[in-house]
This record gives structure tokens, sequence and C-alpha cells, in this order.
């Protein structure tokens, strides 16, 4: 067994040292099964009378349905069963109605348009695999093919084709009417003025396939007794089984979840991208199915994770500090949301990166594109901005004439520091990361940044505070009529905390057939609206790395005097981090 | 379509069956025999979790036309175990964390039953290539490399 260097020096006094696991090599109770090939995967059982389930794909990104015709494969040898959208119970799902957030918008089998490559429209049942496949390319489907949009900053400006009707703007809309997850906290603006350097820099991160060994899939059968046996790949068992029953129409109760061995997931196993239609082949035949995705379904059509486009403009002081910071990104979601709704907020929680910054701004877009549906990886809507910000942070060592290892260490979270989400920073531990980072490279680093420590400096003056924080236009920060519009408002300092709307998310989305509560919907003024990335930068103007703007008088860590405060209006969403956990303190 | 009689030993014992002509070798020991060791992971021969033995040799089982395997002796990983004494290899698999999900380690004991039949000594480079048509997602390959390393030297391990 591996062994494992356990550091006692670093914060020995917040923990135990009586551990009885780490740190030392445990036999995991699940290796005797897979080196003896007994380990089971969902594919591993056998069914007398198994049916094999597969689908036909949309070979457009976009097109409307003109007709199908399926006479023919119906027709074909062994095809015991077809199914089309009307098959289905519940055509219309959201992977996270489960917890109420977002509103229902993807179909288990198009229905009048598809709006990606590969998006299935009819499934068949068969004898054997290849009787399915055979049937598949006897099904007629007439289309029209629509003008397609893959970007995700074209797709929000005017007059780009509409990918996803459920949200018609092509963007989720945060807390039923917002185009982003917005994060403020100081003045940004103020920051960039007084900084020596202002830098922005574009990033972009492709998607990614998880390609596990095991493609997903899964095997349903009728049990004796009403209920139906699902044998499942699914990386979260009970949210598949709740989103099957839901697609299906079924109590949770009829379905019989077995899974728990992942053939490598890394996310890519959490859509319940088979499970419905195997139950509901099952239901509809009597007989067992199984609904497998070939290596190249896998690989075209299996969620991926989504790509991400991200702006990040900061403001440098020449002696290293960053003294704000604002970003803005989209995350591309293909053309359903999926979990790419929550991979937005998760990327707002963790802006800006592990480090101390008194002025922040950040905007987090979800963009449709007629692209296949996005989801969960491996830290989804972090792990980009974070290539993002540390490869701005390399950029900002660069500009300001520092080694990168000290530039993270003088900038890093302290325990006690505010962080832009109105939370004090605990156990931080950056400082030490790199201390022993460099350590182990055997990188030199100055005495100053030796002596560092998470435990020093932290809180100390503004460090702890929550400065005036500038709204956008009617305090309704967000709307997409009023996002390039003037500040007009400031939130007072030490605001931590807004009554969140007392207006539910959703209302009875549980069961898929209850409308939305109606709440003011934005109308898009076309003419009005500049398209996002008509960004204005604020003044001093852009400033490309290596040439710096004459440095202003240089300003010890004196805050910004508090604009004055506002009349306190109705807020909605200012500072609540998200509908689905945001008001909520653990 | 007709189908033919087929008969081969697998894991030592004899197994008869009939089969598709173009079945492949990966669906007769799985849906035909119920042997689920070998998985299904590409069908196209390019991951290496349907390696079995054919006659001592790695082939992948989801290129191998079963017709093909009539009389032939095939080893998988169900019957790799000697009762309850695990080959060494199942052993160092499991001391070097050489398996996470689980999925491609048939295959991979698999291709290392083969490596180490022949070559009771091989050379780090020579495991890399014995294992090179096998993709694990998982652990990165070096602890399966040290596992295939450390059987080699284990008692035993020439065991087929």
């Amino acid at each position: 067994m591996a062994t494992m260097e356990m550091r006692k020096d670093l914060f020995a006094d917040e923990r135990d040292d009586n551990l009885n696991v780490i740190g030392k090599g445990v036999q995991r109770q699940d290796m005797p099964g897979h080196v003896t090939a007994r380990t089971r995967f969902f594919d591993d059982h056998a069914f007398d009378g198994m049916l094999h389930l597969k689908v036909v794909r949309s070979p457009h990104h976009h097109a409307r349905i003109r007709a199908i015709d399926i006479s023919a494969a119906e027709r074909a040898p062994g095809v015991k069963r077809v199914l089309r959208g009307a098959d289905v119970p519940v055509n219309k799902n959201t992977l996270l109605s489960l917890i109420n957030f977002g509103k229902d918008d993807e179909p288990s089998l198009a229905v009048g348009k598809v709006s990606y490559k590969g998006e299935p429209v009819v499934a068949i049942l068969a004898d054997s695999e290849a009787q399915a496949q055979a049937a598949c390319k006897l099904v007629r489907i007439d289309y029209d093919p629509l003008p397609a949009v893959f970007d995700v900053e074209e797709t929000l400006k005017p007059g780009a084709p509409v990918v996803n009707e459920t949200y018609p703007g092509n963007y989720f809309e945060y807390h039923e009417r917002f185009d982003h997850q917005k994060l403020r906290f100081g003045d940004v603006e103020r920051g960039f003025a007084g900084a020596d350097i202002v830098m922005e820099h574009r990033y972009q991160m492709s998607p990614i396939e998880h390609a596990p060994t095991e493609t997903n899939g899964s095997i349903a059968a009728p049990e004796q007794n009403g209920r139906y046996l699902v044998h499942s790949c699914a990386q979260g068992l009970f949210f598949a089984l709740g989103t099957t029953a839901k697609i299906v129409d079924v109590e949770s109760n009829q379905l019989h979840f077995i899974g728990g061995t992942v053939g490598g997931g890394f996310g890519g196993k959490v859509d319940s991208l088979t499970e419905p239609l195997a139950v509901l082949g099952a239901m509809l035949t009597g007989r067992p199915v199984r609904f497998v995705l070939d290596r190249e379904e896998e690989m075209l059509y299996g969620s991926p994770r989504g790509a991400e486009r991200i702006y990040i403009k900061d403001g440098l002081m020449r002696d290293g500090r960053i003294v704000a910071r604002h970003i803005r990104s989209y995350f591309d979601a293909g053309a359903y949301t999926r979990l790419s709704s929550y991979a937005a907020i998760k990327c707002t929680a963790h802006v800006p990166g592990p480090y101390w910054i008194p002025n922040v701004a950040s905007n987090i877009y979800v963009s449709y594109t007629n692209r296949c549906p996005s989801t969960a990886m491996r830290g989804f809507g972090v792990t980009a901005v974070d290539f993002a910000l540390e490869v701005q942070m390399d950029r900002l060592a660069e500009a300001a004439n520092m080694d990168p290892m000290e530039l993270r260490i003088l900038n890093a979270y302290r325990d006690g520091d505010m962080k832009p989400h109105r939370r004090a920073a605990k156990n931080t531990a950056l400082v030490e990361c790199v201390q022993v980072a460099a350590e182990k490279a055997n990188w030199p680093l100055s005495e100053q940044a030796k002596r560092a420590s998470s435990l020093i400096g932290g809180g100390a003056g503004e460090r702890s505070q929550i400065p005036a924080t500038q709204l956008d236009a009617r305090g309704q920060i967000g709307r997409p009529d009023s996002r390039n519009g003037p500040v007009t408002q400031v939130l007072p300092a030490g605001t931590s905390r807004i009554a969140p709307s007392k207006q539910p998310v959703m209302e009875g989305a549980r069961d898929g057939r209850a409308t939305p509560t109606q709440v003011p919907r934005y109308e898009p003024q076309r003419p009005v609206a500049p398209p996002p990335q008509a960004y204005q930068p604020a003044p001093p103007p852009y400033q490309p790395a290596g040439s710096y703007s004459p440095p202003p008088a240089y300003q010890p860590a004196s805050p910004p005097p508090a604009p004055p405060v506002a009349p306190a209006q109705p807020q909605h969403g200012a500072v609540r981090f998200s509908s689905v956990f945001g008001t909520r303190r653990r | 379509m007709a189908k033919l009689p087929l008969q081969f030993r697998l894991n030592g014992s004899d197994r008869a069956t009939f089969v598709d002509p173009a079945s492949n070798l990966l669906d007769t020991l799985r849906r035909g025999l119920g042997d689920f060791g070998p998985k299904y992971g590409c069908g196209q021969g390019t991951c290496g979790v349907c390696t079995v033995l054919v006659d001592g040799e790695p082939q992948l089982a989801c290129l191998t036309l079963a017709v093909s395997c009539e009389g032939r002796q095939i080893e998988t990983t169900s019957g790799m175990a000697d009762g309850p004494n695990l080959h060494p290899l199942q052993d160092a698999f499991m001391d070097h964390f050489a398996a996470q999900c689980g999925f491609c380690t048939p295959g991979m004991l698999t291709a290392a039953r083969a490596l180490l039949a022949k070559n009771p000594q091989p050379s780090r480079e020579e495991v890399v290539e014995a294992i090179s048509g096998n993709i694990c997602r998982c652990t990165g390959y070096e602890p399966i490399i040290a596992a295939i390393l450390a059987a080699a030297n284990a008692p035993g391990a020439r065991r087929a």
C-alpha cells in the first residue's frame, strides 16, 4: 500500500491525532469482487425474453419535425414496440425539478422539433440488438432544418435562433426572471480606477466527454407484484428513481432500483439517460428491457462537461495586491438545462477564487446552444473558472514583476476574511499549500512568504467588513434590460442578507403537470438591450500586460468612501445566493 | 438464421451452446453462457475490457467470431482464482489499489496473466506494452503497473 505523508506541523491544534483510518492503507470492501469479476454491473444480469431498446436520433442540430413514419419499422423482424413522444406519460422534464429548481424543458423523445444532433426521437424495442438497430433505419422522419447556434455569446444576441422554447431568451432564468447569476461586493469600477494595472483576458474551456469504460445503460424488468426492477448504472440512484417515476408517471415505490456499481462515471451517469424509456418499455411490453448506449452514442451523445467562456478583468497594485476583480462567464448548457443551472451557481460560489479581494463582481450566464446537453463532471462550474483564474494569477504576477507563488500567498484568504458571499472564510489553508508545494518543488520563497500563515492577518480591518456595494439599475440586479444601465443604487455596508422573495420558485413541478408560478416575465426589448458582450470597460481603459498606466498616487489599503445610501427598496435576489441553497445556513 | 452448435472449454469446463453465425465471443460468453467477467466497452476492439485468453493468447472477445472458438480453451477472469485462493495477480491488484470502478479490471488481469505466463520477469516497459490495449479511466495506470510488477516477483505468479 502506498503511504501518505501526514504533516503534523500544520494546524496541529485543529486536529485530533487519534486517527484510525486516515493515513493508513485500508482494503476497500468492493475490491475482492472487482479482482474476481464477481462485481455485478448493471449489464451483468440475465433475463429470459429480454428486449433490446435502441433510439432513432436526430441527424440535425436544429430542425422542425414535419412527420414521423414508423410503419415499416413496426413490421420489421423482431420488433415488439415502437415508441414516440406521445407514448411517454410525462414527456417533459428537467433533472433538478426533483428539488424544485428550474422548469421542465427536455423531452424523453422529441416532439415537434429537435434541438441538437443526436436527440432521441423514436425508440424501438426488439428481440435482439441487431433487429432493433435494423428497424431504426426504417423509421422515416421528415425534418425541416432550422438555423442553429453554437456559440455561448452569439446565442444571447437579438435574433438568435430560439434553441429551447421553455427559455426563449436562450438563457437559464435565475430566480424565474434573471438572465444570469450575479455576485456583487464593493465597487469594482472604483477598484479599477484606483489600480496601478488593469488587465482583462478571455478564457475558453472545451467540452469534455467523460468516456467511462462502461457506457450508460440500464435493464428494467417487470416484477410479479406490480413493481419494476431496474438495474442501473446511475451515479445517483434515487435521483434516477425519482426522475423515472416522474417521467413514466408511477409512484416511486413501484420502482425497485438496484445499482451502486458504476463502471466509471465522473459525472456522466447522473442524467437518467436510459432508465425512463427502459421502464416505459417494460411497462408497455411486459418484458425485461435493456437500453444500453453503444460507444459511438456514448462519445457523441452522452452529455459532456459543458464548455465555458470566461472573461476576467483585474485591478492590480504594483505591490501585487488585487484590488478589484470582475468575472463574466458563459456556461454552455447545450440544448437543455440538465445540471448547468447548478454549475453556474457553483461557479458563483467559487469566484473570485481563494483570494481576498475587496471589490468583486461576477455575472455567470447559462447559455442554450444547439449542442448536446452538458452535465456534471468533476467540479463542473468550478474547474474551468479555476483554470482561468490561475492562468490570470500567473499573468498578474508577471505584470507586477512578482514570483507567482508569492503573489498567491500575498492574496490568499486568511481565516476571518470576509468573502463576497458575505461569509467569513474559515479553515483556510492556501498559504500553507503553496508553501509546501514550493518546498517540494525546491522553489525559492522569500522569508516573508515562508513566514506567512492562514492564521495571521485574516479579518484585519476592512478584511472582515462587508463594504457598501454598488447595484445595477433599480436595484434589481441582473435584469436583462438593465445589465448595462447606470449604477443607481447602493447596498449599505454591512448588509449581509436581504429577505428572500416569498414566491415559491416553482409549484407542483413534481408531477410535471402544474404550470410554473406566474411571475412577471421580462419581455425582451430587442432594440434597446445591447448584446452582453458590449460590456463597457470602465476607466482606466484596458491595458495589456506590460504597458502600465501611470500609477496613481499609491493608496494604502483604505476602503473607498461609502457612496450615499439609497433609500431602501424591496429587493429580489440581490445578495441571496441562490434559490436552491442560498437562504439556508448549515 | 439457423444457429450453429458450438463447443469449447471455458475455465476448464466443457461448455456447449448454439450461436448465430455472426455472434461474437463476448455475447456468447455473457448472454449465452452467463460468464459476465468479460465486459462490453466499445464493441470495436479499442478498449480491452473484453479481453479473454483463447488457447493462452489474449484476444478481444468482441472482435472474435464465436464459431471460430470451436474446440478451443477459453479462460476468463471468472476462472482465475483457484477455489478460494486468489491468483497472485489478483492479490497484487488488491494490495496496490489497482482497481477503482473495477470495470477494466477483468481485462487488465487477463492481459497481465498472458504476459506473466510468457515472461515471468517483465520489465516495466514490457508491462506497459502488455496492457497498452486496455483502457482504464480511473487509476492512471500506475497502480496497475506496480501490481503487475509485484505479482511477477510473488511465488506462484507463473500459474496460468
